[in-house]
């Protein structure tokens, strides 16, 4: 767009200006384009003035209005100056024109109302849908059923039909190709009438199908205590029509920890909806154990924490129906409690910590229908009770029933004694601390599980010292345990560290078959559901998990019960041969004992008096602790001696003061 | 001409053979021991087998060819020999 004149063609004015191109010029151009910048710098200033001179007639109806102002600057040079050098020199910027609006020219206009515009650089696409026409095709067969004749064959006739044929035997290749093929043919005729090749061979032998994958469990859902102050899940129990309903008990166990402002409520969860429970059990005090009646899917027995038993049934809503008198009921708060079998199914029973256990009617709540005092001695006095933390009953022994204590026994009673002290029949010891659960083997009866201190044990009912089998010593305490009732050699645990064991005897006996870690609080509760796939565990922080057992652990393989069967029975015969030992030897012992006794004659043997007792123990003690002292301190010498010697020195001192 | 008269008669003979025809590239029986409705049959449905299956072998592995085809059924066995021009089938009823 830049035009420059040459410079003999100027005139004494040398000025820049925009100007249209004139005439034809300008026909080859659009309007836009018809404007020429001259411009000349560096000229003396002399008279530089821009100024507008409007266009006149032919020259401007080529342009829009806008550019038909022409702005000139008019630069002016002495003609005895012209051909000197252009001497350049920088010069600040000089505002030459300046074009304000012109607010006459607004009022022919309209300001538009706002309005926002969303926009884009970029293309413009639209979404069209295609669709073709439906084609339809169809499946058709050709049957052939004459040759490829050549054209000039009449098929039809015989004769020329035997022609080509003959004369195609005549042919060398067909000749040689035959042979060939003949002898291929041959090889697998012969092939087929020795040996049958595609006959069924290997179909007697069963597919030994081994379980491949590893055990495992996963979580499904976690059902959490709605409330703010979330309380331990203390027992779970299914709905037992096999419907995805689970029921927990909320309490708080901590030992004289007061939980005022937790809620009382229990809750019934449907499985498929973790955000709110579906019903909600609104005892007085809070429930430490639930039971379903497994007759009627509706009904539900609790036990309270302050040892009132409470009954519902779930259509009539989350109010107990009855609650049992505060003065018959137990005296501290009940562990546990299980329906029984019986006619009307009504029956229940429940254990507390206050040394009894209690037969309810749940039709008539307001007293027990039958007690049982757990006093060792057998005489019915409380004080004396052991506390039963939990209970054991198997619809298929209906008169006999366990108890697990407090103190680490398992009493077994009889329900049909006809006295009440023939109502505990045997006891069973072997944990340090509380059995907090116990259970039959679904499959064998006879043997029963019991979970306490930090091993869990299999008994058998025979064997009455210890039992047949247990678990290693676990890093935390176990809180639950049950078996599977689907396997017979599977059974769970929970412990205090938030680990769910899987334990299964047939595989492994030293450690569980799959260890899982469920959560960071301790788990309280474990129940099954009878398909043995799904399992609930509820842990201190409100939180109840369910989990999906493997396959594996869930499927009963064939050989299981007999295997569990041996096993049993070989543990079992162990510890009656262990047992019989050991009589022998008490007998040896007390024989021999006897007749030192006889033989001797001193004051050593009567009754040694407390006294005595005492400081004999007591000497006894010290010299333990010296020896074991010496021996670490000689073990540390043999690496500092000086270091020895001081310590020794203090040693001797400290064992003499403390005598 | 004898040597192929000698070659079908050998195989007539072996055990369980029902019937041998010999078929050209464009499906014409030439030589058949059979009826001609059944060779016709055999004749037409076996060649388009034989060159879908050769065509397919040929396709997976263009080194490879098709040397041999067995069709068991419950009543009998198809054998099929091809070869560049004409194909070779006999009609088995295996011993057990």
């Amino acid at each position: 767009m830049f035009q420059l004149f040459p410079l003999d063609k100027i005139s004494t004015y040398s000025r820049p200006f925009y100007r249209p191109f004139s005439g034809s010029q300008s026909a080859f151009l659009p309007a836009f384009l018809r404007v020429t910048v001259h411009l000349f710098t560096g000229l003396s200033p002399g008279h530089s003035q821009p100024f507008y001179r409007p266009f006149s007639g032919s020259q401007s109806t080529f342009l829009p209005a806008f550019l038909r102002m022409e702005i000139v600057h008019v630069y002016t040079k002495l003609r005895s100056e012209f051909g000197r050098q252009c001497l350049f020199s920088d010069r600040p910027a000089e505002l030459l024109v300046d074009v304000s609006p012109d607010p006459n020219l607004a009022l022919q206009f309209i300001q538009k109302t706002r309005r926002d515009q969303a926009m884009q650089a970029s293309r413009d696409m639209s979404e069209h849908q295609v669709n073709t026409e439906r084609f339809e095709s169809e499946s058709r067969g050709i049957n052939h059923l004459e040759g490829g004749w050549p054209k000039d064959i009449n098929p039809q006739e015989m004769e020329q039909t035997i022609r080509f044929r003959k004369k195609v035997e005549k042919d060398e290749v067909y000749i040689n190709s035959v042979l060939q093929l003949g002898s291929i043919m041959e090889h697998c005729i012969r092939q087929n009438n020795a040996v049958d090749i595609y006959r069924e061979y290997f179909e007697d032998e069963d597919e030994v199908e081994e379980n491949q994958e590893p055990p495992s469990a996963k979580t499904i859902n976690v059902f959490r205590d709605p409330n703010e102050l979330k309380r331990t899940v203390t027992d779970l129990s299914w709905r037992p029509d096999g419907a995805r309903k689970l029921a927990a008990a909320y309490s708080c166990l901590e030992f004289q920890k007061s939980c005022r402002g937790s809620s009382l409520d229990s809750y019934i969860w449907d499985i498929e909806n973790p955000n709110k429970p579906e019903l909600t059990l609104k005892p007085a005090s809070p429930l430490v154990c639930l039971d379903y009646n497994p007759k009627d899917p509706h009904t539900l027995v609790g036990g309270s924490y302050n040892g009132q038993i409470v009954y519902w049934d779930t259509r009539r809503g989350g109010t107990p129906v009855e609650v049992s008198s505060v003065e018959q009921s137990h005296r501290d708060l009940v562990y546990k409690i299980l329906w029984l079998q019986s006619k009307t199914g009504t029956d229940a029973f429940s254990a507390s910590t206050d040394g009894q256990v209690l037969w309810w009617d749940v039709r008539r709540l307001s007293e027990p229908t039958d007690q049982l005092v757990l006093d060792p001695c057998r005489e019915g006095n409380l004080d004396r009770a052991f506390g039963a933390v939990s209970l054991e009953f198997e619809p298929t022994m209906p008169t006999k029933f366990m108890v697990g204590t407090e103190q680490g026994l398992v009493v077994s009673c009889n329900r049909k004694a006809k006295t009440p002290a023939e109502k505990m029949v045997c006891t069973y010891e072997g944990h340090h601390g509380p059995v907090y659960a116990l259970q039959r083997n679904p499959f064998f009866p006879k043997n029963f599980l019991t979970v306490g201190d930090w091993t869990a044990r299999i008994w058998s009912e025979d064997i009455k010292e210890s039992s047949i089998m247990w678990t290693r010593y676990q890093m935390s305490y176990l809180s639950n345990a049950c078996w599977s009732p689907v396997r017979p050699s599977v059974f769970f645990t929970v412990k205090m560290d938030g680990t769910l064991d899987i334990w299964d005897i047939l595989f492994k006996q030293n450690d569980p078959t799959l260890s899982l870690k469920v959560c960071d609080d301790p788990l309280y509760s474990l129940c099954l559901q009878d398909n043995g796939r799904l399992l609930a565990c509820g842990s201190q922080g409100g939180g109840a998990t369910l989990l999906e057992v493997c396959s594996g652990l869930s499927t009963l393989q064939k050989n299981d019960k007999s295997l569990l069967a041996a096993m049993f029975e070989r543990e079992t015969k162990r510890e009656k041969i262990l047992e019989a030992r050991q009589r022998e030897i008490r007998l040896k012992e007390r024989s021999r004992s006897e007749q030192s006794r006889e033989e001797e004659v001193g004051p050593e043997v009567g009754d040694d008096s407390p006294h005595q007792l005492i400081t004999w123990t007591e000497k006894d003690f010290f010299s333990l602790v010296e020896a074991e002292q010496r021996r670490r301190s000689e073990r540390e010498g043999r690496g500092q001696q000086e270091k020895d010697v001081c310590e020794e020195r203090e040693e001797k001192n400290e064992t003499t003061s403390a005598k | 001409m004898a040597e192929v008269e000698e070659t079908l008669k050998r195989i007539q003979g072996q055990k369980g053979v029902q019937g041998i025809i010999i078929v050209n590239a464009e499906g014409i029986p030439i030589k058949t021991t059979m009826d001609n409705t059944s060779t016709v049959q055999y004749a037409g449905l076996l060649h388009q087998l034989v060159l879908k299956a050769r065509s397919t072998v040929r396709d997976i592995d263009p080194q490879n060819d098709l040397t041999f085809m067995r069709v068991r059924s419950k009543k009998n066995e198809i054998m099929i020999a091809p070869d560049k021009d004409y194909f070779l089938i006999v009609i088995q009823n295996p011993s057990d």
